[in-house]
């Protein structure tokens, strides 16, 4: 048996300080004619490193199949579902990959003038206006790189319409459901945050938001449907005592793929929104980036989009700069172009009526898990869910089994886990999103491993709090690793 | 679970042991044990001003990070500065080693609104 395969062509590997041999390389260059210099000529003492045992000598053969297969032990949406609630893990069409890398796209270079680039910016005008029909609203700006950004450039925004109104507020105000980025985004624009209970039904409580509505408040942040999976069905009523009392609303768009052609966040009262393309419009999320977070604004807030703002004359189209009230500038020109592009080309492929059956296919798949899950899983809140479902792990407590054993034991089951502990208002929450992409066959297989966990809990408790035993690597100890962090390798020292 | 009968309670889950004008704040025996394995504390500078249930620090476990709150009001005279090193005795001894601030407070008045030892047992089995 050969150390690299314990297991026919599934492959281990070790560290890559372990590999290769003294004196081995992957690269030979050619005499450059100029006479070598010596280091210790030129430079201080202090700077020439003397000796460096342990560091790793390979061949480019050795360095290539070191990474490749340590790459096939890696989980994506292209290996099975992943069903991480809130994040949406569809899958990424190939054509979206097709024409991000047009040349005419790729060639172009932002510095180019305005007649140049005519194509692009003719495009992400187009998806601007596409977004901005889908949510209801009136204007955006594609700068932002990510959900969380696009929450801080939404309310700078607000921030700046306030300021414009000649109006200081101090604090926003959260469900107690909301993404841990909510509070994080607030507070990086200097408001304080102010928590809202939800009610009994995981809802915005009207009652404790009128309480709490004051005369400092500059926004309310919302997500719809929230991250239990429940639309917040009292939007329109909590919108208007916002702005009745001179606030703005603003809402997370993250879980936007419940919503896509059968509700609109400008007809419930939001002010604005971000949206995130890596997420509804499918494109990669491609290990934490690049995203895509747009927002969309009303008309009232149009005047502080961050700039360039592109705008079309009679189909000429150009950047314009010059906006007095813009609170400035998120990313370079107009954020990350290529994942622009992608969305663009799924919103096109898909149409109105695709995008649409997209929205009921997650929601009907979400329901489906839920409904097939019941009687094995505590469901939290009890309303039925839009495109996600929260379990706990109540019922598997008794049996000593918690949520992330049970996260642990759908690895060996062949699954990305679920997002756990999360939202915060549900103990030990399972929060799972299938979206439209899987099929019935896959959902099904999903929930068979879900129940073989729900029955091995009561026969075999231990079985699930050792999992995983099937990947590479067993469970890992997540509290030594906190609370003694080694975060160089060994020859750092 | 224990609550010592010493010890007063907040609903957020801080204990208090009031001794000559100053307050010892932790975390209860139940909170840490709905955290899981406390992986790092942050806790305030000595002399700071805490308002009443103003936030004085965090606590970071393996699943969540939680605010914690000061039940009264008044002055940081100490911290368990030896939590940086070693937050598992918040887990191991949440009463004792795993205190976490002296406050001296500016009106022990306030404690009179926390709660005893039983109520605040029979608050958590209400709120479970």
């Amino acid at each position: 048996m050969k150390p690299h395969s314990e297991r026919g062509m599934s492959f281990t590997t070790g560290e890559i300080f372990g590999e290769g041999s003294a004196g081995r390389s992957g690269y030979s260059l050619p005499e450059s004619g100029i006479d070598r210099i010596d280091p210790q000529s030129v430079l201080p003492q202090g700077s020439i490193r003397k000796t460096m045992s342990g560091f790793p000598e390979l061949s480019e053969p050795e360095v290539i199949r070191h990474y490749t297969r340590m790459s096939q032990w890696n989980f994506s949406v292209d290996t099975n579902m992943y069903p991480l609630g809130s994040c949406t893990m569809k899958h990424n069409p190939r054509i979206g990959e097709a024409v991000s890398r047009l040349k005419g796209l790729v060639g172009l270079h932002p510095l180019q003038t305005d007649e140049d680039a005519q194509g692009t910016l003719k495009l992400i005008h187009d998806l601007g206006r596409w977004l901005c029909e889908i949510v209801g609203l009136d204007s955006v700006t594609t700068q932002p790189a990510a959900g969380a950004q696009g929450e801080f450039a939404g309310l700078m925004m607000v921030r700046a319409a306030l300021d414009k109104r000649g109006e200081t507020r101090s604090k926003v105000l959260l469900p107690d459901s909301s993404h841990g980025t909510n509070p994080a985004s607030s507070a990086l624009c200097g408001y304080g945050v102010v928590t809202l209970k939800s009610g009994a039904d995981g809802k915005i409580d009207l009652a404790e938001l009128d309480r709490l509505m004051d005369s400092q408040v500059a926004a309310l942040m919302v997500t719809n449907p929230n991250t239990l999976g429940i639309f917040e069905s009292g939007i329109i009523e909590a919108a208007k005592l916002v702005h009745d009392r001179g606030g703005f609303v603003y809402c997370d768009g993250a879980n936007l793929s419940a919503l896509l052609g059968k509700a609109r966040f400008g007809d419930m009262g939001v002010d604005v929104a971000h949206i995130n393309l890596h997420k509804t419009f499918a494109t990669p999320h491609g290990g934490g980036g690049p995203g895509a977070g747009p927002v969309c604004v009303t008309k009232e807030l149009e005047p502080f989009l961050p700039t360039p703002v592109i705008v079309e004359d009679n189909g000429v189209y150009r950047r314009e700069w010059d906006r007095p009230d813009s609170v400035g500038g998120f990313h370079s020109f107009h954020g990350n172009v290529g994942v622009l592009v992608r969305a663009a080309a799924y919103i096109l492929s898909m149409g109105p009526e695709g995008l649409s059956e997209a929205t009921e296919a997650a929601v009907v798949n979400a329901n489906y898990i839920r409904a097939r899950l019941r009687d094995h899983y505590h469901i939290a809140y009890t309303p039925r869910c839009m495109h996600e479902c929260v379990f706990t792990d109540k019922l598997q407590n008794k049996y000593g089994v918690t949520t992330l054993d049970i996260a642990k034991a759908l690895i060996d089951r062949g699954f990305h886990p679920p997002t756990i502990y999360f939202p915060l208002i549900a103990r030990g929450a399972i929060m799972i999103e299938p979206t439209e992409s899987e099929s019935l066959e896959t959902l099904d297989d999903f929930i068979d491993a879900m129940i073989d966990i729900a029955q091995t809990a009561k026969t075999d408790p231990e079985s699930i709090k050792n999992a995983p035993g099937n990947s590479v690597r067993g469970r890992l100890d997540e509290t030594a690793a906190a609370r003694n962090p080694r975060l160089r390798c060994g020859l750092c020292g | 679970m224990e609550f010592p009968d010493n010890l007063v309670y907040s609903k957020e889950h801080e204990w208090v042991l009031a001794e000559e004008g100053v307050a010892t704040i932790g975390i209860t025996d139940f909170a840490q044990g709905e955290l899981g394995d406390i992986v790092f504390v942050e806790l305030p500078e000595v002399g700071a001003d805490l308002g009443r249930n103003a936030t004085f620090g965090v606590a970071e476990s393996v699943k969540t990070v939680s605010d914690l709150y000061c039940p009264v009001e008044g002055e940081v005279v100490e911290i368990n500065s030896s939590l940086e090193d070693s937050p598992e005795q918040v887990n191991s001894n949440p009463y004792d080693k795993g205190w976490m601030i002296k406050v001296k407070m500016a009106d022990p008045s306030q404690l009179d609104d926390m709660m005893s030892a039983e109520d605040y047992a029979k608050y958590i089995k209400e709120s479970k």
